[in-house]
């Protein structure tokens, strides 16, 4: 796994703690579209996330070949955070949830109800139904959600272990469209906020953080990128430059110029 | 009745009459604890799968990790 440079460990930062359970890399990553097994392993190692999302789906009976992730990436080394990604109802997403939950790693759950198919925006109504169902039955429930602070603020009082609001639409690479939309989600709620999809490169990743929030996941930046690998290592250190620069507070911005050199002591 | 007509991850199959959810899976070739099984909407843990024979018309599902974001 990449080496963080400004993890816990440097006492640059604290580790991020969702539900009871640590992270000291604060990028999470999906393992889907990725070319080939081999290469979202390898993307995955450089990124240096502890935290990696899959998805249930039937097993293949016909064909031999392994589709089971888990026959590629060591479950002992990843923390398996299951969604339930292409469901369009609160019962579906449930459902999914259930049998993510029976598959024996944790209680986790990244909670998607799916509105619309061409966008992929949520059905915040069925989010939120979900949502409180899945909290009874003991799940830590991270709930991917638009930019909206109401819902934001709904999923939380659902008992919601984090809220995931999107940057821009799932496998669009738009990058952040309102970050301060954003900040007032991170500012207003107690539980960890994590900005889920639409990240496209370093750039977005580092600005996403920026913001205040306490983690990102992304899958189609890396997945898509013509070197997977080195994207991957660049995702990682841009989450640690935008977390560190967040943490340090930068400087006003102001309309007009003031020189970083002394203006006395000049020849005349 | 020597078979059993079953939905098997939305493809109708036909089964041997009295063979177990467990059967099914050695038959398939597929290690228990690498599959999550439902049955009729209802999960079926894995210590239960020896224990649950096949009925006619019974809807099964079987789930696993794949890759996804």
């Amino acid at each position: 796994m990449a080496e963080l440079l400004t993890g816990p460990d440097t006492g640059l930062d604290t580790p991020l703690v969702i539900a009871g359970q640590s992270f000291r890399s604060r990028l999470f990553v999906g393992t889907g579209k990725y070319r080939s097994n081999e290469q979202m392993v390898a993307a995955i190692e450089a990124s240096g996330a502890e935290c990696v999302t899959v998805a249930v789906r039937r097993v293949d009976l016909d064909r031999r070949q392994e589709t089971g992730i888990l026959h590629h990436l060591d479950p002992a080394k990843y923390f398996l955070l299951a969604n339930t990604a292409g469901c369009y109802s609160a019962d579906e997403a449930i459902r999914y949830a259930r049998l993510a939950r029976e598959a024996g790693f944790n209680e986790f759950v990244k909670l998607e109800v799916i509105g619309d198919q061409e966008t992929l925006l949520p059905d915040v109504e069925g989010l939120l139904l979900a949502a409180r169902q899945l909290v009874r039955e003991g799940f830590a429930v991270l709930a991917y959600t638009n930019d909206d602070l109401i819902t934001a603020l709904r999923l939380e009082q659902a008992g919601c272990a984090a809220v995931m609001p999107l940057a821009s639409p799932i496998g669009s690479g738009l990058g952040l469209l309102n970050p301060y939309s954003i900040r007032t989600i991170k500012r207003r709620l107690g539980v960890p906020v994590i900005v889920d999809a639409g990240v496209g490169t370093a750039s977005d990743a580092c600005l996403v953080m920026e913001q205040g929030v306490d983690g990102i996941l992304l899958n189609t930046a890396l997945a898509e990128a013509q070197d997977p690998v080195s994207m991957a290592r660049a995702m990682g250190l841009a989450t640690e430059a935008g977390r560190l620069a967040f943490l340090a507070g930068r400087m006003p911005k102001r309309e007009s110029a003031v020189p970083s050199t002394p203006v006395k002591g000049m020849v005349s | 009745m020597s078979e059993l007509s079953i939905v098997l991850n939305g493809e109708p199959r036909r089964v041997p009459a009295s063979v177990t959810l467990e059967q099914l899976l050695a038959g398939l070739g597929l290690d228990p604890r690498g599959v999550v099984v439902e049955l009729n909407r209802q999960i079926v843990r894995r210590p239960a799968l020896a224990a649950t024979p096949l009925k006619d018309g019974d809807a099964i599902e079987l789930v696993h990790f794949v890759g996804g974001g």
